[in-house]
């Protein structure tokens, strides 16, 4: 039912920083963790959560350090995990990075905040921005002594009361982002659209906002299907301030938002687009040591897009030597610790082809044991600016605050190429 | 910047003492700098409770950081000095009336974690107070220290009637306490044999209300426990699933699998079918999300995916593009995804999945190679119709001649000849073309089993089998069976001089010069049908063979829906009963008995239970802290505060009682058992030592029979029956059992280890396992005997 303590220990497996809630785990299990770890993973059978000796350990790597509940009784396994990154994210907000040396330097911070995050091995509270208010770093300890804020035990926990603007505004970025995966023989095995709407708020008071999209269900339930462009969005997350049951009932998206930056909501859409940059390459093998690649990107948007950014990251074999280049457009070097060369376009506008030619040789005695395997795919990442896949469409932001300001809201739209894959013939 | 790190920076030797000063100085910001040289020094391991006495003097301050410090040092250390954390007291009943609710909180909370009986006395009233304060933060904090205090008082805590109060919380106006209230009855009803969550209409609506208001981590309390529920009306599940749906949308993916878990429980009580269908459809597109999330996060949806698309396969029927793998997914993502997609193919998609096994199986990592090409073993055993394109792509990847794929191909094409005989038979001759880079047991003796079935259609099967034949004596002994069978068959099919000599070869090495009983009985057998009745033989070897089944090994059906209405937990990752690897320690009213020591309370077994004193019954767990309680905390006289509490420790226990409290330590664990879960530990029971065995069967079959042997040891133990007393145990089944002992000069081995002794268990289906069980002679004393510290034997 609930984690017995929470480890920090360096990638030794040493123990940083613990704090024991239930005091059934003693910490010599803690210790043995890394054993097990290596063990498992020698064994090519490492998992997120290993079991040793009745001890259950769930566990998140991050910079050097591991992350670690130690637990005998069945947890919710989801909720511990998620539990982990966002303590990992309390850490980052409140030393900056999150690595052995700050979590040293801190020490008394975080053992006050182990004590607000969890309490018996149950996640109590893990808003940062609430909790920076009532436990407070060297720098900006108070006269005062701190009360714990009405946001840790308010239905709107996220948000404190008090916040004052001179300038009431809102930003929303609508950032899509496409994965896709294209098989050797060039078809798209699949491709999906993962999108994003950041907030970033800067409202008085406990601002009612109110959002309205060209979402298809909405627009059917009208009654104004047929003419409106609409998006079919096929599951939507929403960040924990938008009213779920409201948003269940008739499509309203509804919220008291955080202060500052959050995903006000994640959607995803899994119908098939057109690959918005295309990539081919054609390998040549003239001999057994030269080899030649033939690389072809083409934008498959509309012309008055234009992509920005474009980074194509084209494989090579790990003993290729002194590769030589021609692109016909931006630059391309060879990076031998990505294996890969990595070709660069600032600025590729819609409806164009760029070639590129890369020649390298491969030692001429080949390895022993020749590595078995193909290359990994080719990824490509890009930007284009004021465009969306899915025609997605901010219609309103409504916020209404009993003070009565008029707040500016501002929308951006951006698509960016996210897990994009291209397998090697 | 210097951080806090410069406290871990100290001089070792006189350490302690300078702490100890320092704590005396008068100057605030000294003392508490040296506060924090005691905390950094407790983090990197090392023994400051000698200054006790001076941290805890620090603890009445202004200064909150301070006090936390104190309060942390306090919770570390207090066990080990029990009798000077009466100190600490006052300023604790202090605190929780302080006007600052942070203060008040703090207080109780930290109070709840010090598990030492003087100040747990002192918790009771404070506690009742906070459980009924204004603020909800300390109200929140107080509903979790109610099952701090169960856990090591339940007495305590239902004579002062908490629980009631607790119950109550779940009526609290806020929703934080609600959640926590939740939290802390489902952690108490872990040990306890009250159910605390039946309820009523009202309460149940009261906590779906509270679910649209509470943090992410109380949305995940609430909606578990109403997954614990027993909800038989369809009306009360209707309206549970019209309010958990909305969760399906919530951003965090413990939210929605806990979501997902409650609607999948009520679905059986859901009597319209299309209400039904709609539901199914809504949990498609969450789940697809989850795999989007951190991966370790997607290997608990993808377990869990597992388990669901078993029930209904309708969920995800059309997604099966979404669990493709990706080049950089984590090893651990990649198998389960291999796991669902077989799951998930069927005939409309086999193309496409064959394509992409095809594509998985030149990858780089040779174990996900393996598991690819198996995967098409696999598709090709379940869907008939696809078999073909199957073997087709099997073949394409014996051509590529990558050595680990081809031995992999040929011990699933062994499969599919054993599901499709006699079908796919021409393909044999690519198969024999890569015989000589076989070179793993399994693939060779696949191979020899494709030779010696299909003897009669390969030309040259003697020649192939003889070059097998040349390195027989170093061959794995699976290899050595196939051999031998291989070599009959062909003798019965084509009796020519050749394969005579063959065959009295391989009979002659494997009856005269082999050491291993299962390839000699064999051969004997075979000699004896050939040589009395060649029919016979021919009978029997050449015997149709049953078709094997649709491969895909199913779960049984029980245990999958314990399984699903455990998802998100840890048992629907291992896909184990929770039974099986949960090792609660319990509490027992000695406290003081707690040194890190694990005590074994178990929910499900009464025998071991009653062995280790339960808890729920007042008398029999106050005589529990007996005499191995005495022996841990002798009687302090020097402590007023003995006196006040209920249990007088000192009080000798009457004998039938006097059974020293050991724990049950898991020796075997059900990965290492073939499935059986073994925890063992040594007792006394009627005066007499004892062995008890707790057995938890995760197999798919039932087990019986079981016998216990130790080795020799060095204290001349022994069971005095190999009998252990214990029904046969179906699956999914946990029983315990206690074997009496006896003790035989002639069978002490004075090199063994003391506090260990080697057990064997066997049984009927499994045969003999081997453990270690931690062993203390104390046990072999009688009670009479003088306390023995615990830590000697310990060492």
């Amino acid at each position: 039912m609930a984690a017995s303590a929470v480890f920090i220990l360096d990638l030794k497996g040493h123990v940083i920083l613990f704090r024991d809630y239930r005091g059934d785990v003693p910490i010599k299990h803690a210790e043995r963790f890394i054993t097990k770890l290596n063990e498992l993973e020698e064994a090519g059978k490492v998992t997120p959560i290993i079991s040793d000796e009745g001890v259950t350990y769930l566990y998140v790597q991050y910079s050097n350090l591991y992350l670690l509940i130690v637990t005998r009784e069945n947890v919710n396994a989801a909720s511990m995990l998620l539990f982990l990154h966002k303590l990992r994210e309390v850490f980052v907000h409140y030393f900056n990075e999150l690595e052995e040396e700050s979590l040293r330097d801190n020490f008394v911070i975080a053992y006050e905040l182990l004590d607000e995050v969890m309490d018996y091995g149950y996640p109590q509270f893990t808003e940062a921005k609430i909790l920076s208010e009532f436990i407070k770093t060297d720098a900006y300890k108070m006269e005062v002594q701190a009360r714990p804020p009405m946001a840790v035990t308010n239905a709107v926990s996220w948000r404190s009361e008090g916040i004052r603007y001179k300038k009431n505004e809102v930003f929303l970025d609508v950032v899509e982002s496409v994965n896709l995966l294209v098989n050797s023989n060039g078809t798209v095995v699949r491709s999906e659209v993962m999108g994003a709407l950041k907030m970033r708020t800067f409202l008085s008071g406990m601002p009612e906002c109110k959002l309205g999209l060209n979402d298809k269900v909405l627009f059917e339930a009208q009654g104004r299907g047929g003419k409106n462009k609409s998006v079919e969005m096929e599951d939507i997350k929403f960040h924990q301030c938008v009213r779920l049951a409201r948003f269940e009932n008739d499509r309203t998206i509804s919220f008291i938002p955080p202060d500052g930056n959050f995903d006000l909501m994640t959607y995803r859409l899994s119908q098939n687009v057109r690959p918005l940059v295309w990539v081919e390459c054609t390998v040549e093998k003239h001999s057994r040591s030269r080899t030649e690649y033939l690389v072809k990107a083409r934008s498959q948007f509309k012309e008055r897009s234009s992509a920005s950014n474009v980074e194509i990251f084209l494989p090579l074999p790990p003993d290729a030597i002194t590769p030589t280049v021609r692109a016909s457009q931006g630059t391309a070097v060879y990076v031998p610790e990505k294996e890969a060369l990595v070709w660069k376009i600032k600025s590729f506008p819609g409806g164009r082809e760029f070639l590129l030619r890369a020649k390298f040789s491969l030692p001429s005695v080949a390895a022993e044991e020749e590595p078995h395997g193909r290359m990994p795919p080719i990824k490509v990442n890009f930007e284009i600016p004021y465009f969306t896949v899915s025609g997605i469409q901010v219609r309103y932001l409504k916020v209404i605050e009993k003070s009565g300001y008029q707040a500016l809201p501002w929308v951006r739209y951006i698509t960016a190429g996210g897990e994009y894959e291209i397998r090697m013939a | 910047m210097s951080g806090d790190g410069k406290y871990f920076a100290t001089t070792k030797k006189g350490e302690i003492h300078e702490l100890k000063e320092e704590l005396r100085v008068l100057d605030k910001s000294r003392r508490k700098d040296a506060v924090k040289k005691v905390i950094a020094a407790m983090t990197v391991g090392k023994d400051v409770s000698p200054i006790f006495p001076d941290v805890v003097n620090c603890m009445q301050t202004d200064d909150l950081e301070l006090k936390k410090l104190v309060y942390l040092y306090l919770i570390n250390y207090a066990k080990s000095q029990p009798d000077l954390a009466i100190m600490a007291v006052n300023t604790f009943v202090k605190d929780s009336q302080d006007p600052n609710p942070l203060i008040r909180a703090l207080a109780v909370r930290t109070m709840g974690c010090i598990r030492v009986d003087k100040i747990t006395e002192y918790l009771c009233d404070p506690l009742q107070r906070c459980l009924k304060d204004d603020d909800p933060y300390v109200r929140k904090t107080a509903a979790v220290c109610v099952a701090k205090l169960y856990d090591i008082n339940p007495e305590l805590v239902e004579d002062r009637g908490f629980l009631d109060l607790l119950k109550d919380l779940l009526a609290d106006s806020n929703p934080m306490v609600v959640a926590n209230a939740v939290a802390a009855l489902a952690d108490i009803r872990e040990t306890s044999s009250h159910n605390l969550l039946v309820l009523t209409n009202q309460a149940l609506f009261k906590l779906l209300r509270a679910l649209n208001e509470c943090t992410e981590w109380g949305q995940v309390y609430i909606l578990d426990a109403i997954s614990k529920m027993q909800i038989s009306e369809a009306k009360d599940a209707e309206s549970i699933v019209e309010r958990v749906v909305p969760r399906l949308q919530h951003a965090n993916s413990a939210v929605v699998l806990s979501a997902v878990k409650v609607v999948l429980l009520q679905l059986p009580l859901i009597s319209d079918e299309a209400a039904v269908k709609a539901l199914i459809k809504k949990l498609g597109p969450p789940l697809v999300t989850l795999l989007s999330e951190e991966a370790e996060v997607q290997y608990v949806a993808l377990r869990n995916i597992n388990l669901i698309v078993q029930k209904h396969p309708e969920v995800l029927s059309h997604e099966i593009k979404v669990f493709f793998c990706k080049y950089n997914d984590p090893i651990y993502v990649k198998l389960e995804k291999l796991d669902i997609m077989i799951a998930l193919a069927n005939e409309r998609n086999i193309d496409q999945v064959l394509l992409e096994l095809k594509e998985y199986a030149t990858e780089v990592d040779v174990d996900f190679v393996r598991k690819a090409v198996r995967a098409i073993g696999r598709c090709a055993v379940t869907l008939e119709r696809a078999a073909e394109r199957c073997i087709n792509v099997l073949l394409e990847l014996i051509k590529q001649k990558v050595n680990y794929v081809v031995q992999e191909a040929v011990v699933v094409i062994k499969d599919i000849f054993r599901r499709y005989p006699n079908r796919y038979e021409s393909i044999i001759a690519t198969l024999c073309d890569s015989l000589d880079s076989l070179d793993e047991p399994e693939a060779r003796a696949s191979m020899v089993w494709i030779i010696g079935e299909y003897a009669e259609r390969i030309d040259n099967a003697d020649e192939l089998l003889e070059s097998f034949l040349e390195a027989f004596p170093e061959e794995n002994a699976a290899v050595q069976l196939q051999l031998v069978t291989a070599a009959v068959k062909l003798f019965l099919k084509n009796p020519q001089p050749r394969a005579q000599q063959m065959i009295q070869l391989v009979l002659t090495y494997a009856t005269q010069e082999t050491d291993n009983p299962d390839l000699r009985d064999r051969a004997y057998v075979y000699w004896r049908l050939l040589s009395s009745d060649p029919e016979a033989a021919r009978a029997v070897v050449l015997a149709e063979k049953p078709v094997i089944s649709q491969g895909t090994a199913t779960m049984d059906p029980q245990l999958l829906s314990t399984l699903l209405g455990n998802l998100s937990t840890l048992s629907s990752v291992y896909h184990l009963p929770p039974s099986a690897f949960v090792t609660r320690a319990a509490h027992t009213p000695a406290p003081s008995l707690d040194n890190g020591a694990l005590r074994e309370r178990t929910t499900t077994d009464d025998g071991v239970a009653a062995a280790a004193g339960s808890s729920s019954s007042g008398p029999v767990s106050d005589g529990a802290p007996s005499s191995a309680a005495a022996a841990a905390q002798p009687p302090s006289s020097s402590s007023l505060i003995g006196d006040l509490l209920d249990l007088d420790i000192s009080d000798p226990s009457p004998a039938a009682a006097a059974a020293p409290v050991e724990e049950l330590v898991e020796v075997m664990s059900p990965q290492n058992g073939k499935g059986l879960g073994i925890k063992a530990g040594f007792s006394r029971e009627n005066n007499a030592p004892v062995f008890l065995l707790q057995l938890a069967n995760t197999t798919q079959q039932s087990l019986d029979g079981f016998m216990v042997q130790f080795n020799k040891n060095s204290h001349g133990v022994a069971p005095a029956s190999q009998v252990v007393q214990v029904p046969p145990l179906g699956p999914g089944e946990t029983a315990g059992a206690s074997v009496p002992l006896t003790t035989n000069p002639a069978l002490i081995n004075p090199a063994a280890n003391p506090a260990t002794i080697q057990v064997a268990i066997r049984n009927n289906q499994q045969g003999v396992l081997y453990f270690t069980s931690p062993f203390k002679p104390d046990i072999l004393a009688a009670p009479a005997a003088s306390p023995v510290d615990d830590n000697f034997f310990g060492l």
